[in-house]
């Protein structure tokens, strides 16, 4: 599953417009994601974040 | 159909009502115009954001060009923080060529300050008579046999239903809304600049220039971009493809590495990040009941990764498609369809789909091919400062272009 440092998040949302299955979502100024879509194998969010917020955790 | 309906009279939300003509979601530059011109119309307009502030906290290198935004409000000091005549494009070497300055004629741009813009713009939207509720998020449409026909709205832990007749989603580079409705709005990794600045006080800069540094060691598949705030103070900011990002390497490690180059001894008072497309637009921006504006229909600039001014356009238009199908009392994909095709067809689409294939052409350029083209643009002088006239100046310089991009000329 993914980690979401919110010490790190800019909760900007690039995140959230590549996400191919739409699992990521910013409210107001955190990001969340909705593990039953995310299947935490394209790593698509934590590549393209600009700071490094997001990363992939071992099961 | 309300769930916890506040009581009558509570002004942080009970003036929510249950139905209205037009749902806009999002307070940026697009939703703001596309409330503001469909309340003008007649219509009940409800615009939600669902931050606590609109225009913050910002997401923009804040430059527009002047032509472009006096189509749509004249300048006012509150809110522009640099007053531009020339844009000064600078190679992976560091040599320079330089657009506009003293034969610009007074044109070029602006560099806003966005806080202060889009509260302008929404108060603008609110002064027509739409209703403004912050800090009130959309959290899904609601659909009716398969079409959009409202929206469930968080605000102070309080859910609401909203029905409304239309809803344009102005909702941003996330474009979730869309999504929601079933529409694909997923960026390409490829296609998303992921996208870090600071501002950077008490720096020496050109305070009437804004700088492009193009070089794929420093900025790959992006480019670097420092315009000025105001007295020795300037918005400091880099973009690089999301396939170009990763540990140790992301937007973020780049601009560190430039400011300790450039600006080592510059005061960084505000880190904002931000994702900013660069593909094609929506295969199509309206559904049934909806209509798609600004960066969630992907219409920022491929180029310059600019997108208020095609966010303010569509906006508009959408709020003005919105009221005149309401009249007519269809608002069907198909009659919706004319904001799509006025847009695409006009110098909109034709901008956006000229600079995507510009972007096409130069972005996966090595450093030295873009030193090349540098160096053989400092003799020419260009005053204007447009997509067009820089790649035919471009294209004169480097005859050798031509065999490389044979297609591209033919798009301009």
């Amino acid at each position: 599953m993914i980690h979401i440092r919110r010490d790190v998040c800019g909760y900007c949302g690039a995140c959230v417009s590549v996400c191919p299955r739409g699992a990521l979502e910013l409210i107001d100024a955190y990001l969340t994601v909705d593990e039953t879509l995310c299947k935490s194998k394209c790593k698509i969010c934590s590549t393209v974040c600009p700071l490094g917020a997001i990363v992939l955790e071992e099961q | 159909m309300f769930y916890g309906l506040p009581a009558w009279g509570d002004r942080t939300g009970g003036t929510m009502k249950e139905a209205y003509d037009v749902l806009v979601v999002g307070g940026g530059p697009g939703g703001a115009l596309a409330a503001k011109a469909a309340a003008e119309q007649g219509l009940s307009v409800l615009l939600v954001e669902k931050r606590p502030a609109i225009g913050a906290p910002v997401r923009c290198a804040e430059g527009i060009g002047k032509e472009a935004l006096a189509e749509f409000i004249d300048p006012d000091p509150k809110w522009i923080a640099a007053d531009l005549d020339k844009a000064v494009l600078i190679g992976p070497d560091g040599t320079k060529f330089t657009i506009g300055g003293e034969h610009a004629g007074g044109k070029v741009g602006y560099v806003l300050d966005r806080k202060v813009f889009d509260r302008e713009l929404v108060w603008q939207a609110a002064e027509a008579g739409a209703e403004i509720q912050v800090h009130a998020r959309a959290s899904a449409p609601i659909m009716i046999n398969g079409k959009v026909s409202g929206a469930v709205i968080h605000q102070h832990g309080k859910t609401y239903e909203v029905r409304a007749k239309v809803v344009i989603a102005a909702d941003g580079v996330e474009s979730k809304f869309a999504k929601w409705a079933g529409i694909n709005t997923t960026v390409p990794l490829a296609e998303l600049e992921t996208c870090a600045q600071y501002i950077v006080n008490d720096i020496d800069i050109d305070e009437r220039a804004n700088l492009f540094y193009f070089s794929y060691t420093d900025a790959p598949w992006g480019y670097i971009w420092v315009f000025p705030k105001g007295h020795r103070c300037a918005n400091v900011g880099i973009g690089i493809a999301g396939t170009k990002s990763g540990e140790g390497h992301r937007a973020k490690d780049y601009l560190d590495r430039f400011i300790a180059r450039e600006f080592p001894n510059g005061k960084i008072t505000e880190l904002i990040v931000g994702g900013v497309s660069v593909c094609k637009p929506l295969e199509c921006t309206v559904a049934d009941n909806l209509l798609i504006v600004g960066d969630a229909a992907r219409l920022s600039d491929p180029i310059t990764g600019g997108g208020i001014y095609n966010a303010m356009y569509t906006g508009r238009l959408a709020g003005e498609v919105a009221a005149s199908a309401l009249k007519k009392g269809d608002t069907s994909k198909k009659a919706l369809m004319v904001y799509d095709e006025t847009w695409r067809n006009g110098h909109l689409g034709h901008a956006l789909a000229r600079n995507y294939a510009v972007k096409e052409a130069f972005i996966k350029m090595d450093d030295a091919k873009f030193n090349s083209i540098v160096h053989s643009m400092t003799d020419l002088s260009l005053d204007e400062i447009t997509v067009k006239s820089l790649v035919i100046a471009i294209f004169k310089a480097n005859p050798w272009l031509a065999l490389e991009l044979p297609r591209l000329l033919l798009t301009l």
